[in-house]
């Protein structure tokens, strides 16, 4: 029985107050990196930039990219072999602000292994961290800076977060743990 | 109970069928067949029940690798004897590739003195060619078929007689004691490093191919030099369609050859090679399904004379390994009247007096072996086999009963079982079970003695 | 994946795959760590019983940029030369805990026999064995085609419709083995051209076309010419009289290289014999791939070492 806790109007809106605290917090655009973490982070990534630019046009310095973690991870040999995504850092992110984009955070395992892979790329002057949920159960010590919204859950249930352009509908709902296996980035973290 | 049926001399086989389909029951006395007939009495006999059991003289096979001398980690005469009566042979001549080769009297006579002693089976030794099988001077042939082992059969097998010219004079020399000529029909150039049937498969592979035209080539020289010198030539384990066309060429223009075929090559193809497992490493390679097809139609039209197994056990670690560093050779004798009944019996290109022709009396005939392949008849020595046509099994180590174990039919399910064998009218295997070694062997001695 | 042993029975999906994973180690290349953490902890076994210094060095690299440990085992003047069988050695191996074992040997098939023994739990990659298949070498030939064809719009994208004539001894080629199911599997058109003593005498059943004669060949105007490096012992063998009769007609001398068409890519798994197979100036041209196949060996080898050895080895 999946229960829907936002609906496409909700995100819009969480990734518009997450885009003006962005703004806030790093007090304009300039340097500003803005990296998801695929698959739905970047489509996350990509929106947060577009709302950037249209609440300060002048704000054409934001970068936009996506970077994958598939060869980072901790658990590899674990689970089935994954296809990793497209990495694409756009130009150096020396001295940026880099703000790392996903949708679900839940143990905080996919978190840990983007920075390693960010330190990879060169050294950033601050990262951050937005996520449209953060459910809880951190098993690293890593929290978000931009929270769309806090889901507290067991970790029996499933969150199922549904974007537009990969899953052509758009909600966040959750369910019981005995639901159907389901596509989606959290269970993935789930490790 | 084993001591008393080692005592005991006289058997009573009741209800068993003929090669011909007639059902009778034969009695078993003093090593010979000594009645045929239906309710025959069984005062003083064992009495073994056959119904449903073919009764097949006992099965003769010209050309089993023993091993001994200098290969016993491999096989033994005593071993390889009883792979042999398990597979219901009463009668197996011993190839000469052993270490010392089988070239001189004195070794032949060894071989022959251990299969006594062993007692479940003739074994009529090979001689070799040439010394050593080294393909250069002939063995000392005269001296070898004067000897007490009475050498009939020549052959350097594992190699070619490829020299035009010593093979010309073997055929000769061999006509002064009524000798033959059995030939590795192998081309040695045109086989260099070969590792399997030339053909598409082997290009896939990237095996190095082995062509049927080497055989066939040797064959046909071969052939001419018999017709023309006058000689009996017997064409080892052929496996190509064309050399079947050669040898039917041959028979029709009255040259006097003789030819056999293996078990494995009337039933298996190249294609078993796929995943390079060297149990089907074997020489000459397995061929083409056409080429299987050609030898079963040649066996059953006669071009073919008879079957033989090329029984060749080799040590595990020489099948553990990549194929091109492999020993080539299979072992056949525990298998090889099933694996006949599947190839040629089951699908009616055969009967079961055809089985006796191919795998006992000619055999005997063109080995001019003493008491073998007289045939089920009163007077007979009393050598046979009672062989169970209507069962099955998934063959497995536990079939094998020498010292190999590099059968290619392990796991596959083959039809046909041997009950009982007997060989100079005593028992070598009973029930399916091979006898014990110290019975065989006191039988032998009584005979000797 | 379990093991890399052919590609025969490499699917499309999965070669695709594996040349897309191969594009995004190309990508590491660029980057200011050239290292990926991936395979920290994992042994990779070069076991060399033929010597190959750029294929094993190629396999060394990749394992390396993924943080594996590198174990070369160089079948020379080891035990193994000393008769040891390819069952110790394999046992030996899984003593010491090699979680890969790429391995190039002299026989056709020794790689499946290892995968298919039992005497060892790692997973084995094919890196040449005998006259049969060399499958990385393909992918790389394949992954290299297909980025001079697309350059950055390269992934996802199969080889369908690109002609592909492959020159030289065909018979004892694992590379042309393995590039004719390969290029063949991911909609190239393969041609063989070769002297027939040097072409397999069965093809039934190869998805190529072959011919004898490389100037119908060239002016046919194929997309790519791959030519393969002849062994000059095969002369002994009587495969062909000579190097100058074998250069004359089958090798890719200045005068045919000018004739194909400047789109026209030329390959060459190396090492090259310049002046008999191929000319320098063919060799050295804007159209030859011969130093990016070199490159992308070591990508298409971190795909495939990654390919094996992420995910759980009991349900691949
Ligand atoms: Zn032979």
């Amino acid at each position: 029985m999946a229960r829907t806790v936002l609906n496409q109007a909700d995100i819009t809106r969480a990734l518009t107050r997450i885009s003006h605290e962005i703004l806030e917090s790093n007090r304009g655009a300039d340097n500003l990196v803005i990296l998801g973490i695929p698959t739905r982070g970047v489509v996350l990534a990509q929106r947060i930039a577009e709302t950037i630019r249209r609440i300060e046009p002048a704000a054409t310095g934001v970068r936009v990219g996506s970077l994958d973690v598939t060869m980072y991870r901790d658990d590899l040999a674990h689970t089935r072999t994954r296809t990793p995504s497209r990495t694409h850092v756009p130009g150096s992110i020396e001295g940026a602000t880099v703000v790392l984009v996903d949708d679900v955070l839940y143990s905080g395992r996919t978190i840990r292994a983007a920075l390693d892979a960010l330190g990879d790329h060169g050294r950033p002057t601050v990262v951050r961290l937005a996520v449209l949920v953060d459910r809880g159960h951190r098993e690293l010590p890593i929290r978000a800076d931009f929270v769309g919204k806090n889901l507290p859950s067991s970790t029996d249930e499933r969150i199922n977060l549904h974007l537009l352009e990969v899953d052509g509908d758009e909600f966040v709902s959750i369910d019981g743990g005995d639901g159907p296996a389901h596509v989606g980035a959290e269970n993935e973290d789930a490790s | 109970m084993s001591s008393e049926r080692a005592a005991s001399t006289r058997y009573l086989i009741r209800g068993a069928t003929l090669p011909d389909g007639t059902g009778t029951d034969l009695v078993l006395a003093d090593g010979r067949i000594t009645e045929l007939g239906s309710g025959l009495s069984s005062a003083g006999a064992s009495v073994i029940d056959a119904a449903g059991l073919i009764a097949l003289p006992g099965l003769v096979d010209l050309h089993t690798h023993l091993r001994e001398p200098g290969f016993e980690q491999s096989e033994t005469i005593l071993t390889g004897s009883r792979a042999a009566a398990i597979g219901g042979f009463t009668s197996v001549f011993a190839m000469a590739n052993t270490s010392p080769v089988q070239d001189t009297a004195g070794v032949v006579e060894q071989v022959l003195a251990l299969g006594e002693r062993a007692g479940y089976v003739t074994v009529q030794p090979i001689g070799a060619v040439t010394v050593g099988l080294a393909g250069e001077r002939l063995a000392e042939l005269g001296a070898m078929a004067a000897s007490r082992a009475r050498v009939r059969v020549f052959s350097d097998d594992g190699f070619c007689v490829s020299d035009p010219l010593l093979m010309r004079r073997a055929l000769e020399y061999v006509k002064a004691f009524d000798g033959v000529v059995a030939q590795h029909a192998q081309e040695p150039r045109l086989t260099e490093k070969a590792q399997m049937n030339e053909g598409a498969l082997s290009g896939e592979l990237g095996l190095t191919g082995w062509p049927a035209v080497a055989e066939e080539s040797i064959i046909a020289r071969d052939v001419l030099l018999a017709e023309h010198v006058g000689s009996r030539l017997h064409v080892c384990h052929v496996s190509t369609a064309g050399s079947v066309d050669v040898i039917r060429w041959a028979k029709a223009r009255g040259i006097n050859v003789t030819a056999e075929a293996t078990p494995h090559h009337l039933l298996l193809t190249e294609d078993l090679v796929v995943g390079y497992d060297a149990r089907f490493k074997v020489n000459p390679p397995l061929r083409r399904r056409e080429d299987v097809e050609a030898l079963r139609a040649g066996l059953a039209d006669g071009t073919i004379d008879i079957v033989a197994t090329d029984h060749a056990p080799h040590p595990v670690e020489s099948k553990d390994c990549e194929w091109d560093a492999a020993a080539n050779g299979m072992v056949g004798l525990e298998s090889a009247l099933s694996v006949v009944h599947a190839a040629v019996v089951a699908g009616g290109q055969l009967d079961w007096s055809d089985i006796a022709r191919v795998l006992s009396a000619t055999p005997a005939r063109i080995g001019r072996v003493n008491g073998q392949g007289q045939g089920l008849v009163v007077g007979a020595p009393a050598e046979l086999t009672l062989y169970d046509p209507s069962a099955s099994r998934v063959f497995d180590r536990e079939d094998l009963a020498g010292k190999g174990v590099n059968s290619p039919y392990l796991t596959m399910t083959l039809p046909g079982r041997v009950h009982a064998t007997f060989h100079r009218g005593y028992a070598t295997v009973l029930d399916g079970m091979l006898r014990p070694i110290a019975e065989i062997a006191a039988h032998g001695e009584n005979d000797r003695g | 994946m379990r093991h890399l042993l052919s590609t025969k029975d490499m699917s499309r999906d999965d070669a695709i795959t594996l040349l897309d994973i191969a594009e995004d180690m190309a990508d590491v290349a660029d980057r200011e760590v050239k290292k990926l953490p991936t395979l920290r902890g994992k042994t990779v076994v070069n076991l060399f019983f033929e010597d190959s210094t750029r294929t094993r060095i190629s396999f060394e690299a990749a394992a390396k940029r993924l943080s594996a440990d590198v174990i070369n085992f160089s079948a020379k003047g080891s035990s193994v030369s000393k008769g040891e069988s390819l069952k110790d050695t394999a046992q030996t191996l899984a003593a010491m805990g090699a979680d890969a074992v790429v391995i190039r040997h002299p026989a056709s098939g020794a790689p499946h026999v290892l995968a298919e023994s039992g005497w060892i739990d790692a997973g084995i990659i094919n890196a040449g064995d005998g006259m049969h298949e060399h499958p990385t070498q393909a992918l790389l030939d394949a992954f290299t085609i297909r980025r001079r064809l697309h350059q950055g719009g390269a992934r996802g994208k199969g080889l369908d419709g690109v002609t592909v004539t492959i020159v030289g001894d065909i018979l004892h080629s694992r590379v042309a083995r393995s590039n004719v199911w390969l290029l063949t599997t991911l909609g190239a058109h393969v041609t063989f051209v070769a002297p027939p003593t040097l072409l397999p005498m069965d093809l039934t059943g190869w998805p190529a076309e072959v011919g004898f004669d490389l100037d119908a060949a060239i002016d046919s105007g194929p997309d790519v010419v791959m030519m393969l490096r002849i062994q000059l012992e095969r002369m002994n063998a009587a495969f062909f009289p000579n190097s100058r009769e074998y250069s004359r007609r089958w090798g890719l001398d200045d005068e045919r290289f000018a004739r194909l068409a400047p789109t026209s890519i030329v390959m060459h798994p190396g090492p090259m014999n310049r002046g008999l197979e191929i000319s320098s100036a063919a060799a050295d041209s804007a159209g030859s791939t011969v130093r990016e196949q070199v490159a992308n060996g070591v990508s298409v080898r971190m795909a495939a070492l990654y390919l094996l050895l992420s995910g759980d080895r009991e349900d691949s």
